[in-house]
């Protein structure tokens, strides 16, 4: 458990993200530039490694603009001849064999991101400011018991939850609800599996915020609810921004609950469902170009965000953001 | 005098009452959900190990109580007698172990030594490498495996295309079977004496393109600290570049990756996303990992009590490999702060 600890403690990993610049070191004092022959080989390297990590990137770009519909794409090209944004229009439309459009998907991925991680984050912050300001008995034993559940994977908690919901049932006359097999009964699984990381995660930024203006409210007879609402809030608003997304990141792209609940109803299908079921062995009817397309839907929207925010969003990346 | 301290201390003693309760007003909102949706799931789990629990106890019209079996189930799982063909749990433990454990060594060497490289003073576009090296970080996991699969698919896909492309540059015909691999679902081990399936290459593949920036950006953070002067001493003395980067790198880089690379290891042990959409376990079963294979004990075979029986295992290999690592970091600790 120290191990989190330390990552978050002090390490800096924006580090990284200031290009070039070094704490109290001007730009030109010790940046002496590199001998010709030493610099052409650490670009070469450099260019290699790039050439890595682009090439999934372009590839899948790449088939997604094939125009004649592969199921065996013939070679490496990255534009192939008479490139289209015909696949596009195809999986907007009608990514599987299923009778639901790429919108309806999106909107019931929407839903289970927007709704379980507002929940996580609306009663992680409390609870966060809670471990991170006040004393109270049983402290250490409850955070040891959030570190624990943060650390196991969500696959541990989804058996007994898919079984517990699964007997919260309605009827109307001849219309069932049951809890297990809606949108909102994978939401609160994803919820589960959300919630310790909020609380860590917001736990950790209020730890490192100076605890003056709090006491300088309190000298002024604020209440603890006033200093909350007033000091505390307002000055968390990038941290609980940023384990907003990481929440929704993770309600975005849910799988596993998703499958496991509501895989039998094909109008509460999420954008995951959709794209397992273009890859793999129930897709032989798929041409890649529209897997490719929708692979790149689905991801564009939210790898935009993370690209651009990504100097806040990596750190707590480092401490568990992603929950196999 | 009595009446006044009375009347004194009731406000006061309300106050301190407050002090006492108002923090686990805070918690309770949080509390209270935990305890519903994962505290109690997890004891309900427990009890679901010790019993025959199957679909028939979970279905909508008068569902069977499920008697009770004791350790029957966990006795199943461990002598590999489920009926499930090529389970074997041993291996499976074995292979999910060594899994995490080579990935986290390539992570951490290419992270480290991507991250020296990209310090280097006076290199040209460091800050568009950097941007775009965070690239795989920014992809969604689940479209990562997905894409990897597709890549590593033996007809038309990616990665066969690129070896035909650089062996053609040697003069060597794309026909060669060494260009048409069967990544994914070969069953003959690539090398012999060593029993890992070509597919956990494929894996690894992938998973180092995953893993690897996320380990630089750690690693860069921790080369920043490092005092400039302590080079120039070593460079007076007359240091080589290994020794500067035994002595100097290695010990300062030390107190910040072994912490992140255990926590990597916990990560990647429980890596549900490879295994389960680039393999699907192929092949027979092989690059099954704990997660995804209790995932397919209740999603494909709803053996839920089987699965639950699983997963305290898999909660107590957990809790083992964290004890053993945080041993291991305690014992390494002179190193840190």
């Amino acid at each position: 458990m120290s191990t989190i600890n330390d990552v978050r403690r002090g390490r800096d990993v924006t580090a990284y993200f200031r290009f070039g610049r070094r704490v109290g070191a001007r730009r030109g004092e010790d940046e002496k530039p590199l001998p010709w022959g030493k610099q052409i080989v650490l670009q070469l390297i450099l260019i290699f490694i790039s050439f890595t990590v682009l090439f999934p990137i372009l590839w899948i770009f790449s088939i997604s603009v094939d125009p004649r519909g592969l199921f065996r794409p013939e070679g490496l090209n990255l534009i192939p001849p008479g490139a289209t944004l015909a696949a596009y229009q195809k999986v907007l439309a009608q990514p599987t064999s299923n009778p639901i459009s790429f919108i309806e998907l999106m909107l019931n991925s929407l839903k289970i991101a927007l709704g379980s991680s507002a929940v996580a984050v609306g009663l992680g912050v409390t609870a966060a400011y809670a471990f991170s300001r006040l004393k109270f008995r049983g402290r250490e034993a409850l955070m040891i018991g959030i570190l624990g559940v943060l650390m196991l994977p969500s696959v541990a908690t989804i058996i007994p939850l898919y079984v517990f919901l699964n007997q919260f049932r309605i009827e109307f006359g001849d219309l069932t609800f049951n809890l297990r097999a809606s949108l909102v009964g994978v939401s609160l699984a994803v919820v589960s599996s959300q919630l310790p990381f909020a609380i860590w995660n917001l736990k950790g930024y209020l730890d490192t915020i100076p605890r003056d203006l709090e006491e300088a409210a309190s000298v002024d007879g604020a209440t603890q609810n006033q200093i909350f609402t007033r000091v505390v809030l307002p000055l968390a608003t990038p941290a609980i921004a940023v384990t907003g997304f990481l929440g929704f990141l993770g309600g975005w792209t849910e799988y596993l609950t998703c499958f496991m609940f509501i895989g039998g109803t094909v109008s509460d299908w999420t954008l995951s469902i959709a794209l397992n079921s273009m890859v793999g062995q129930y897709a032989r009817n798929t041409p890649w170009s529209e897997f490719a397309a929708f692979a790149i839907l689905f991801a564009l929207p939210v790898s935009l965000v993370f690209f651009f925010f990504q100097r806040f969003l990596v750190g707590g990346l480092a401490v568990g953001g992603v929950k196999g | 005098m009595a009446t006044t301290t009375a009347v004194l201390s009731a406000p006061r003693k309300r106050r301190q009452w407050r002090r006492t309760l108002q923090p686990y007003l805070y918690l309770l909102p949080a509390l209270a959900v935990m305890a519903i949706i994962t505290f109690y799931p997890l004891g309900y789990q427990v009890w679901m190990s010790f019993h025959e629990f199957s679909v028939k106890n979970i279905r909508v019209n008068n569902p069977e109580p499920a008697p009770f079996i004791g350790l029957e189930n966990y006795v199943r799982i461990a002598t590999s007698q489920l009926q499930i063909p090529n389970f074997e749990f041993v291996r499976l433990v074995l292979f999910n172990l060594w899994w995490a454990l080579s990935n986290v060594v390539v992570h951490v060497i290419l992270g480290v030594l991507i991250a020296v490289l990209l310090n280097t003073k006076g290199l040209l576009f460091r800050g568009f490498y950097r941007a775009l090296f965070i690239l795989p970080v920014v992809i969604p996991s689940i479209i990562v495996a997905t894409v990897w699969r597709n890549m590593f698919t033996p007809d038309g896909g990616a990665v066969n295309y690129a070896l035909q492309t650089v062996g053609s540059w040697f003069g060597l015909p794309a026909t060669l079977p060494a260009f048409n691999l069967d990544w994914l679902r070969q069953p003959d081990d690539p090398i012999p004496f060593i029993p890992l399936p070509l597919a956990y290459f494929a894996m690894i593949t992938a998973n180092t393109w995953l893993g690897w920036p996320l380990n630089a950006v750690v690693a860069t953070g921790a080369l920043q600290s490092i005092p400039g002067d302590l080079y120039e001493a070593a460079e007076m003395d007359g240091a080589s570049w290994w020794q500067k980067f035994r002595n100097i790198t290695i010990v300062y880089l030390r107190p910040a990756m072994l912490p992140y690379a255990i926590y990597g290891f916990v990560i990647t042990f429980n890596l549900f996303f490879l295994p389960f959409f680039m393999t699907a376990g192929e092949p027979f079963g092989r690059t099954e990992i704990l997660v995804t294979q209790a995932y397919r004990l209740a999603n494909d075979r709803q053996l839920y009590g089987v699965a639950a029986a699983f997963c305290v295992y898999l909660f107590f290999l957990l809790l083992i490999v964290t004890l053993i690592t945080n041993k291991f970091a305690a014992a390494t600790k002179s190193y840190a702060d």
